[in-house]
């Protein structure tokens, strides 16, 4: 018994070095840093040990912009993708005809490069020289005034962001989905036809139970995902998302790092804790939801 | 209600395109199903049981012909329309929810005037779950309880609407060797209580026996033979259904008809006058042998077993073709010598069939009925 865990731990050396040297100590150095009070990164030396940089942080207005920004994107994707990728999935696992045609298409995004998706968008919302954007033409087909979505008003900018986190999510989503429901014995089906069942009360009463595991995953990974935004949000509103006033928390630890105002890694690294507790707290609440809804269900 | 297949026949798109064509699952089936009886349904794997229970209950349609329940067409009717109860294989028990929510599930599917109350519900999941004993286990979930325990739930729901007709499609199959045992009568005792028209397909041939009023042989989409357990078992039609039915199996020999005489290899068994000359397949029951001195048998032995009241001695003959070796049990009483190497066997004639070499099919002759005018006999005495 002690020679076998002996062994089991001197496998998991590697793997609990690789670990330790690029996730715990970094971590650790990360809660350090956090309460080093006026860190001076060129000559390593701090004043004090406190809770400044927390109420710093908590203070500054672009990180108030920065959470909201966040907080909007996770309340606003993070359900709608999930239920859009839902009805999708059902949708295409009812078909018959050309179901691998659909599925391929629907996949398509998750491997595609994200600088052609980045093209897409700028075809769809950007305003040129020479057109206003595929999505204006419309509202303007319809009569409506041309909105610039990448340089003009927030909601019109945060629209753009949703949609656009949306749609780099669902194809994973849709991909976990479908293969869940495709994991459901047809037998519970065929007893619940044979008893008279209609769709609806088949799909809320055996289908959703069957594959919530599933949906909980996805959402918990969805929040986690959404509250660590940030590339995407580069990719479509450039690098100084402050004065675009569409920052995320993920950018705003990067911008205290090695943005244009940076250079202050103990705002970043609180910055970064606030974001950390967040994320702890939200997954929880998740895990304890989900916990309770699958025994009672 | 009886039940009635007319010119039934299911057919599949072939799934193989270089082959093309179409898979006949199940091929001109007419048979009717007497009411409040329990028919078993009894073939190899892939004959077409499950595909024929399927379109009793409504899952699948028939690709021609028509099926009735009673004086009804149901062949194009959903199977909530029909009043049918279904077990599955599987179970199909809804993992989530607890017994007494499995068994409650169809009847929240009743609407309009049909909805019950909440206590009419409940007292409905009583009476059902009394039916098969498991008041107990109303507040459990499928994965607390045993397979034997899973199966009678899933009975419990099927029966919960009280249907006209309840299909079982292989219940027993998930269960080991012993529940199989006590099950089946379960099964049975169900059936003698509710009186409800019941078809129970199964692959095991005993199980079908033991419990069924009636059984349907099928072969390959076939039917090959229907009839009462004993009678299928006694008076095979064709050498499909003798092999299949029987434990230990059937002894089938390459045999020959000369003259009105029944040979195996050179030796002579019995007369069996009006049979025409040439070769046939003779299939002796395992207790159609009977170890004589005299015998014209001849056969090389192995073993003798003794297994409670029986003595079951394995053997060895150059024309048998169903197995590597005969099986014959004779009452243990009956000395035999284990420690040479021949012994010598006498045919019972009434348990001793023949058939026709290539089509299979059966070849009457004359002495062959008497086991069942000796046992009609012995009902009426006894
Ligand atoms: N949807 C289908 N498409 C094509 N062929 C099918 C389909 N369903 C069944 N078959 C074929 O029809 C035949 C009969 O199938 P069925 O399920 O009725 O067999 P079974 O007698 O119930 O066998 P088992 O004892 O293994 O359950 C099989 O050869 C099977 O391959
Ligand atoms: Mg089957």
């Amino acid at each position: 018994m002690n020679t076998r865990s002996f062994k089991g731990w001197l496998y998991l050396i590697p793997a609990i070095a690789f670990l330790g040297v690029f996730v715990v100590y970094p971590l650790f150095d990360v809660f350090i840093y956090s309460f080093e009070e006026g860190y001076n990164s060129a000559s390593q030396t701090y004043f004090g040990i406190g809770t400044y940089n927390y109420s710093y942080v908590l203070r500054d207005p672009y990180f108030i912009q920065a959470l909201k920004n966040t907080f909007i994107l996770v309340v606003i994707t993070v359900p709608l993708s999930t239920l859009l990728a839902l009805a999708i999935s059902v949708a295409l696992s009812s078909i018959q005809k050309l179901k691998e045609l659909y599925q391929t298409i629907y996949f398509l995004p998750y491997v595609t490069n994200t600088l052609a998706v980045g093209l897409v968008f700028m075809i769809l919302f950007q305003k040129t020289p020479y057109s206003d954007g595929f999505v204006n033409q419309i509202i303007m087909a319809f009569g409506g005034n041309a909105v610039d979505f990448i340089d003009g008003p927030y909601w019109a900018k945060m629209t753009v962001m949703c949609i656009y986190t949306i749609w780099v999510v669902l194809p994973f989503k849709i991909l976990i989905l479908t293969s869940a429901l495709a994991s459901v014995n047809p037998d519970y089906y065929k007893a619940a036809r044979v008893d008279g069942t209609s769709s609806w009360r088949i799909f809320y009463r055996i289908t959703l139970p069957m594959i919530s595991p599933m949906i909980f995953y996805l959402v918990i990974t969805g929040f986690i995902g959404a509250f660590k935004a940030y590339g995407d949000v580069v990719g479509i509103f450039g690098t100084n998302l402050n004065a675009a006033g569409m920052n995320t928390i993920v950018g705003y630890v990067y911008d205290m790092l090695y943005g244009n105002s940076g250079g202050y890694p103990s705002y970043a690294s609180a910055a970064a804790l606030v974001l950390f507790v967040i994320v702890l707290t939200i997954t929880c609440i998740n895990l304890l939801v989900q916990r309770r809804s699958v025994q009672t269900s | 209600m009886k039940i009635v297949l007319e010119h039934v026949s299911k057919r599949y798109p072939n799934r193989n395109r270089k082959v093309g064509g179409v898979f006949t699952a199940v091929d001109d089936f007419n048979l009717t199903i007497p009411d409040g009886k329990l028919i078993g349904l009894l073939g190899p794997s892939g004959c077409g049981k499950s595909t024929t229970l399927n379109m009793i209950c409504g899952l699948e349609t028939p690709t021609e012909g028509k099926i009735w329940f009673g004086d009804t067409d149901v062949t194009n009717l959903s199977p909530e329309l029909r009043g049918v109860g279904m077990v599955f294989q599987s179970y199909a028990l809804y993992p989530h929810m607890t017994v007494q929510e499995n068994i409650m599930f169809p009847l929240g599917n009743l609407k309009g005037e049909d909805k019950l109350s909440k206590e009419e519900m409940l007292r409905r999941v009583k009476h059902a779950a009394s039916l098969v004993q498991i008041e107990e286990l109303l507040e459990r979930k499928p994965s607390e309880m045993s397979g034997g325990q899973q199966q009678r739930v899933a009975i419990a729901r099927a029966l919960v609407k009280t249907p006209k007709v309840l299909l079982l499609d292989e219940p027993l199959s998930n269960l080991d060797a012993r529940l199989r045992l006590s099950t089946r009568e379960e099964i049975r005792r169900i059936q003698r209580e509710t009186g409800i028209t019941t078809i129970f397909v199964t692959h095991d041939q005993e199980e079908a026996m033991s419990i069924c009023d009636e059984i349907v042989v099928m072969e390959a989409g076939f039917i090959r033979q229907v009839g009462r357990p004993q009678d299928v078992y006694d008076e095979p039609e064709n050498l499909f259904v003798s092999k299949f039915l029987g434990t230990p199996p059937i002894n089938v020999f390459d045999a020959e008809v000369q003259d009105g005489r029944l040979l195996i290899g050179d030796a002579v068994m019995f007369d069996v006058p009006g049979v025409p000359n040439g070769p046939v397949v003779a299939a002796v029951r395992p207790e159609g042998f009977i170890v004589d001195n005299k015998g014209p048998l001849v056969c090389g032995l192995d073993l003798v077993e003794r297994m409670g009241r029986d003595k079951s001695v394995v053997a060895t003959h150059p024309k048998l073709t169903s197995a590597r070796q005969i099986r014959a049990i004779i009452d243990s009483d009956v000395h035999v010598d284990s420690h040479v190497d021949t012994v010598r066997f006498a045919l019972r004639r009434p348990k001793t069939r023949l058939f026709d070499v290539q089509t299979g099919e059966r070849v009457h002759f004359p002495g062959e009925e008497v086991v069942r005018e000796y046992q009609r006999q012995k009902k009426a005495t006894s």
